[in-house]
Formats: C-alpha cells, sequence, structure tokens
C-alpha cells in the first residue's frame, strides 16, 4: 500500500487508516460526525495526497483537451479552473476530473483510483505536439475547507485570498518551494486546496494546524469527506458515476458543451439528449427508518424494481438519511415516492430537487 | 456492568445469562471498530434466532454490521431506547447499549463463547 506524505502524522493523531485506491489513508479521526460538523462550522484540514495530477502542455493541449472532454477548456483564462469530464466515445464516463489553465498550458487533477487509466488513456490520445507528464508521485496536496479557511490559509502563506474567486488559483511561494492554491473543494463550503512538493507537506499541515487553533480547525478523514459532499450531490467516482453511466444520467449536462466542436462521446450523448435519457441520477430523503447504501435496490409503488442506490448515509447536517440512485427516467420527478430494498424490507423514501443542505 | 460476568464472542458480541435469559449487545471494541453508531435495525420480539446467526444490524455512518446471536432462543425484549437514541451502543456499549434479551432454548451450550480475559487475549491478536 502506498503512503502519503503526511502518514505518519495521521498514526501520531490516532486516525483509523484504511486503504483507499492504494494508499493508505486517514478515514476518521475524532468520529466522522463530530468532523463532518466541523467543517460546516468551522473548518477542517484534509490530506488529499492520494489525488492524481498531470500537467499537459504544448501547442497541441488545447485541442487535445478539448477533444477528450466534454466542457469546453477554451473558455478558460489563465488563473481559471473548470469541472469537466473524460467520456469514452459511448458517453460512459472515464473520470470526473478538475482543468486548472496555466500560464504553459493545463494542470488535470484526477482521481485518484483513476490515476494510472486517466494517463494511459490520455496519452493514447496526445498529438505529436503535446506533452503529458504524470507529478501525482511528487506533488501533495492539502486541503482547507469550512467557512473558517480564509483566515488560516492566510495567516500561513501571508497573503490576502479573499478576491481569490471561486473556481480559480494562483500560483505563490511556501518556504521557498512553488506552491499553488485553489478556491475550491468536494465539501461546499467555502475553502481551499493547496498543492506543492512534497517535502512541504507536513510543514504545511503543521502551519495550517497551529494558525487554525483559534478558529477551532480539526483534521478530516475521508468518512467525513464522503458524507459532506453528498449532502452537496457532488458525485463520488466509482459510486454515481462510472464507465456505464453518462453524464447527461448523471444530471451533469451542465458540463457538456455541444457547440464546441467535436470530442469523444459527442455524438453518443447529442443522440441520448435527443431520445431523452433512459434513467436519471436523483437524489431522496428516507419517509421511513433505514439507512440507504449503495447497491440496494429501488422500487416503484407498484413494486417493480426501477434502479439501484448509488450513494447513501445518514447526513449529519440534517441527522436525517439521504440517498442518491439511477431510477428509469420517467419516474425521477421531486416528490415521487420511491421504496428502497434495505434487508428484508422496502421502505419509503421521497425525491427531491436539488441538494439535500439548502 | 462488570465485565467479569459477561461472555464474548469471536464476533465481537458481549452475553449475560441470568437464568434462562441472555442480554446481547456489541463490545466495546466493536463499536469503536464501528465509529459513530447512527441506526440499530432491532429484531421484533417472539422471533426466533438461531446461534451464529444474524439477527439485529448496527450501522454506523460508513457501515453496516451484522450482529450474530450467541445462542439459540426466543427474543423476549428488545432495546427500544436505541431506535432514538443508537449513539448509547458508543456511549456505553455493555451496559445502557444493550440490544436483546432472549431466552435461551433448551440444550443450548455457552461452552465456545469466551470469558473477559480469553476475549481480551483474543482482541490483542486481531
Amino acid at each position: 500500500m502506498k503512503q502519503t506524505p503526511l502518514t505518519a502524522v495521521h498514526r501520531a493523531l490516532g486516525a483509523k487508516m484504511v486503504d483507499f485506491a492504494g494508499f493508505e489513508m486517514p478515514v476518521q479521526y475524532a468520529g466522522v460526525i463530530e468532523e463532518h460538523l466541523t467543517v460546516r462550522r468551522a473548518v477542517g484540514l484534509f490530506d488529499l495526497c492520494h489525488m492524481g495530477e498531470f500537467d499537459l502542455e504544448g501547442p497541441g493541449a488545447l485541442a487535445v483537451l478539448s477533444k477528450l472532454t466534454t466542457n469546453d477548456p477554451a473558455a478558460l483564462q489563465e488563473g481559471d479552473i473548470q469541472y469537466t469530464m473524460l467520456t469514452k466515445p459511448d458517453g460512459g464516463i472515464i473520470d470526473d476530473i478538475l482543468v486548472y489553465r496555466t500560464a504553459t498550458g493545463f494542470f488535470l487533477v484526477v482521481n485518484a483510483a483513476n490515476t494510472a487509466k486517466d494517463f494511459a488513456w490520455i496519452k493514447e490520445h496526445l498529438t505529436p505536439d503535446a506533452t503529458l507528464q504524470d507529478r501525482s508521485s511528487e506533488l501533495a496536496l492539502l486541503a482547507v475547507q469550512g467557512p473558517k479557511s480564509l483566515p488560516v490559509v492566510e495567516k500561513v502563506l501571508g497573503l490576502s485570498l479573499a478576491d481569490l474567486g471561486s473556481y480559480t488559483f494562483l500560483d505563490t511561494t511556501y518556504k521557498d518551494l512553488p506552491l499553488r492554491i485553489s478556491r475550491t473543494g468536494y465539501t461546499g463550503e467555502d475553502g481551499f486546496e493547496l498543492y506543492l512538493p512534497n517535502a512541504g507537506a507536513e510543514p504545511l499541515w503543521e502551519d495550517l494546524m497551529a494558525a487554525g487553533g483559534d478558529y477551532g480547525i480539526a483534521p478530516i478523514g475521508l468518512g467525513a469527506r464522503d458524507t459532506l459532499r453528498l449532502e452537496m450531490r457532488m458525485p463520488l467516482y466509482g459510486n454515481d458515476i462510472d464507465e456505464t453511466t453518462t453524464p447527461l444520467e448523471a444530471g451533469l449536462g451542465r458540463f457538456v458543451k455541444f457547440d464546441k466542436g467535436d470530442f469523444l462521446g459527442r455524438d453518443a450523448l447529442l443522440a441520448q439528449k435527443e431520445a431523452g435519457v433512459p434513467r436519471r441520477l436523483v437524489a431522496f430523503v428516507m419517509a421511513q427508518r433505514g439507512i440507504p447504501r449503495h447497491g440496494y435496490p429501488l422500487f416503484d409503488e407498484a413494486g417493480d424494481e426501477i434502479g439501484h442506490v448509488t450513494s447513501g448515509t445518514l447526513s449529519p447536517s440534517l441527522n436525517q438519511p439521504i440517498g442518491t440512485g439511477y431510477v428509469k427516467a420517467e419516474l425521477a420527478a421531486p416528490g415521487t415516492t420511491i421504496f428502497v430494498g434495505i434487508r428484508q424490507k422496502r421502505l419509503q423514501a421521497q425525491i427531491i430537487k436539488g441538494r439535500f443542505l439548502k | 456492568m462488570s465485565e467479569k460476568r459477561l461472555l464474548f464472542t469471536k464476533d465481537h458480541e458481549w452475553v449475560l445469562v441470568e437464568g434462562n435469559i441472555a442480554r446481547v449487545g456489541i463490545t466495546d471494541y466493536a463499536q469503536n471498530e464501528l465509529g459513530d453508531v447512527v441506526f440499530v435495525d432491532l429484531p421484533a420480539e417472539g422471533d426466533t434466532v438461531e446461534e451464529g446467526e444474524g439477527f439485529a444490524v448496527v450501522e454506523s455512518v460508513k457501515a453496516v454490521s451484522d450482529v450474530y446471536s450467541p445462542v439459540s432462543g426466543t427474543v423476549v425484549k428488545v432495546n427500544e431506547e436505541l431506535e432514538s437514541s443508537p449513539e448509547l451502543i458508543n456511549e456505553s456499549p455493555l451496559d445502557k447499549g444493550w440490544i436483546a434479551e432472549i431466552e435461551i432454548a433448551e440444550g443450548t451450550q455457552l461452552d465456545d463463547l469466551m470469558n473477559a480475559e480469553e476475549y481480551q487475549a483474543f482482541i490483542k491478536e486481531a
């Protein structure tokens, strides 16, 4: 199992460690619920060193990226960030990624479990005038998330960051190391993600923990990362989306730009858009006691199976069981009553509109 | 609750036997491994259970865990407080967090269960 530059720090903090995408990662420190609420109310610090990062550069980089992704990278100015997806010719999602427009090309941030797959896919589609470099093993990534993120990060970096807009980034230095900081995250709260060489990970972690002391900072594990993103209906690759689901089925159509020119998956997605999607990813809240989990079947009122759960948990903010899942498109309207098969029971749930946490 | 009176399974349940009634819960080790317990699926009073069979489910935010009955018999009482306060399993696993009481079927042997000392040695090896 691979370790991050912070594995020893997590162990010293008493974290419960698990194997995640081949990395030994902290799943929780004080407890998932407490950590979750710390991020919603104050500020939390995450080790995300397992995530993958690539540099895609050269005169042909823009054309390669535009061909491989659903969103339009030509719309990006230097310093902008875009959420996008790599799709197969059949429209299935290879990965959901972030694209940073740098001075010299593009910086791609990919899901840890997909790093090798994505690298091979992009490499295979490179043109001679573009280069791809995997920087995952040399770069650390820390996230600071929560309403008190701004003063904590400003204090450590000695920068004013109030004007750094959502989904933008800047390059600076930390202890003579290059540091890239973006106003992004996976919690729905204000926050920052900080990329720097591995050597800087532990000092930066310690500095952020020290600076955050006055604001109630705490380390946050992958358990709370999952509940935080689910309350905001951010999809999780491998659960909510994968190579068998399309961006349109997953409700991510706003990140698909049909008018930008050709891209892998465009024909299939356009055909699906015109024909109508067969199923949709919906969000639901339980009306009866029970927690939906990935893979549980979903039923309609007549008792026919209509889909399955992709993510589910007890929402720590709402203290209510919540879930997402694919259902037949004609049953996807908000307000529809569905049933979740939990062990021997079928428990009632209701499809909602938008995020769980308003 | 003195741990000395309890017997333990390899699946990390505890059992307290008084007469022909066995009170069952999960151990401190088990609740710590699970993390914050947010839901308990209790059996119904009158359910018959077999030794080693799942008869209740304890769920944390992340995980779903079966609770296996240490004895065969009939469920005579369940801890209904767990429906509104599942966190009792974290706070007081051996006492307020008990799950159910089972009337032990005749002929049930408790020989396979561990005493407190044996259980402590068992979890050290795990």
